[in-house]
């Protein structure tokens, strides 16, 4: 890694010329968005600056412990991500822990394998190695899981008519929810797809990016990228099936009826 | 022979009634009443309490979707869940003959689901229902969308149905159409059944 160049905090005030000049540009054609760019700007530098401080201090504590307790307060955070963008929620517990629970359980499970075969760190915790892949893999199944949970309790509250027909006919609570359930996993499933068939030609992914400018070899770069897509596009397809099938036992029961009083009753969404 | 023991739900009940092959009970009663609840909790489609049985076969002893297909029920608002009307019929004996009878086209099949109005969708639930040979029927308004031509279509589908020993709950808003079809009528009132007309049917010539 001897072609890495590292940046001095000069060379970032440099870069920031280029927002300052979009600020001058907003404020002589009188757009309003200077301020936002002002105070999203000094976020972002705020945010990453203490992520920065935060990542050094546990990758030199190296605990298990402690790696283990940030990974749970990642999962705990997306899962109220998750929660906050669906505008119908499952009523009590059901609608934090099906999200939450179907993405922690897939994202653990993936990462956990992927650092005892593929990566192999030594430990195979280290918080260098787990915290970062976790944490990409958790994002993209978050994503994943919030977008069919939320197309789920949608649509079936507006198909209440079309799956109740379909349950007088006869239909299971599985067969006559199938077409709505597809739909949503369908949901799920595209930003993975998408981000899997744009891959190398519309975009190239940050991750590898970064790992170019620092000095990696491309190969090597992209063996990365595609382990952590295939890891990623893992992930995300068990968190989406395990929350939508888990979300659909709860909407319905097991005398084969719609329980749509089981989603709580606001309609306003939170975020 | 459909027998319904105290049932009952938040709403209304307990509720009991019997109803024998071939014969029509009619509910009528204020819109918030609770009819069409009743029919759900019968279909299972509601959370409920109670003891119902069909031919001595007790609902709680098979899974919900087996009872249903002995017990239709055809809500007041008919779902449709594909583009086109064919597409929710899995079993075509039977529905070109109701099809003439409830005075629609054949080719209404082929249409758009969009472009149906509201009595033809309520005519295509029934015939739905129907294609399930169900034992025993329960309608909620059946002709509340539709025109005096064709309410009598329907009326003469339901004396079909009686006829050949289908047990029918019929709800309605309209008491002809109650004393026409049914052989006793019940007002349900303050989570209570009472009945109101002992009379017979009328005869219509």
């Amino acid at each position: 890694m001897s072609s890495y160049i590292s940046l001095s905090y000069f060379d970032l005030a440099l870069a920031a010329v280029f927002i300052v000049l979009n600020g001058v540009i907003s404020i002589a054609f009188k757009l309003g968005l200077a301020k936002k760019l002002l105070i999203v700007s000094l976020r972002m530098v705020a945010q990453l600056l203490l992520v920065g401080l935060l990542l050094s201090w546990i990758f030199s504590v190296s605990s298990l412990w402690l790696t283990a307790g940030i990974a749970l307060a990642m999962a705990l955070f997306a899962g109220r991500e998750i929660w906050a963008r669906q505008e119908r929620k499952l009523a009590g517990i059901w609608g934090f822990g099906i999200g939450t629970g179907a993405m922690m359980f897939a994202g653990m499970f993936v990462t956990l394998i992927a650092l005892n075969t593929q990566i192999q760190p030594d430990p195979w915790w280290s918080p260098r190695y787990s915290l970062p892949l976790f944490g990409m893999i958790l994002g993209n199944t978050m994503t994943g899981v919030s977008l069919a949970l939320d197309r789920l309790t949608a649509m079936v509250v507006r198909e209440k008519n079309a799956i109740e027909a379909r349950l007088l006919l006869g239909l299971t609570r599985w067969q006559a929810m199938r077409p709505f359930v597809r739909a949503s996993l369908r949901a799920g499933f595209m930003p993975i797809i998408n981000a899997m068939a744009a891959m190398g030609i519309v975009s190239l992914p940050g991750m590898m990016t970064g790992q170019i400018l620092s000095g990696v070899a491309p190969q090597e770069a992209v063996k990365y990228q595609i382990l952590v897509m295939f890891l990623i596009g893992g992930a995300t397809g068990l968190g989406v099936i395990g929350a939508t099938f888990a979300a659909t036992m709860r909407l319905s029961d097991d005398r084969h009826r719609l329980r749509l009083d089981r989603l709580k009753s606001s309609h306003t969404p939170t975020y | 022979m459909l027998e319904i023991k105290s049932v009952r739900s938040e709403i209304f009940g307990p509720l009991s009634l019997s109803i024998k092959p071939g014969q029509c009970i009619a509910i009528m009663g204020k819109s918030g009443s609770g009819k069409s609840l009743f029919l759900r909790a019968i279909a299972d489609l509601d959370p409920n309490e109670g003891e119902i049985s069909l031919n001595a076969k007790s609902r709680d002893a098979m899974p919900a979707s087996e009872w249903r297909r002995m017990v239709g029920l055809v809500p007041a608002e008919s779902g449709w869940w594909a583009d086109s009307v064919g597409d929710h019929f899995d079993n075509m004996a039977g529905v070109a003959k109701m099809l003439a009878e409830l005075d629609l086209p054949p080719e209404i099949l082929s249409w758009q689901v969009a472009r149906l109005s509201t009595g033809e969708r309520q005519r295509l639930a029934l015939i739905r229902a129907l294609t399930l040979q169900p034992v025993a029927l329960m309608l909620d308004e059946p002709t509340a969308a539709l025109d005096r031509q064709a309410t009598a279509c329907v009326e003469s589908l339901i004396q079909q149905q009686l006829a050949k020993g289908v047990s029918i709950i019929l709800i309605t808003h309209d008491e002809h159409q109650a004393a026409r079809l049914a052989d006793e009528t019940y007002l349900l009132e303050n989570g209570k059944l009472v009945k109101t007309s002992p009379e017979h049917k009328e005869t219509s010539a």
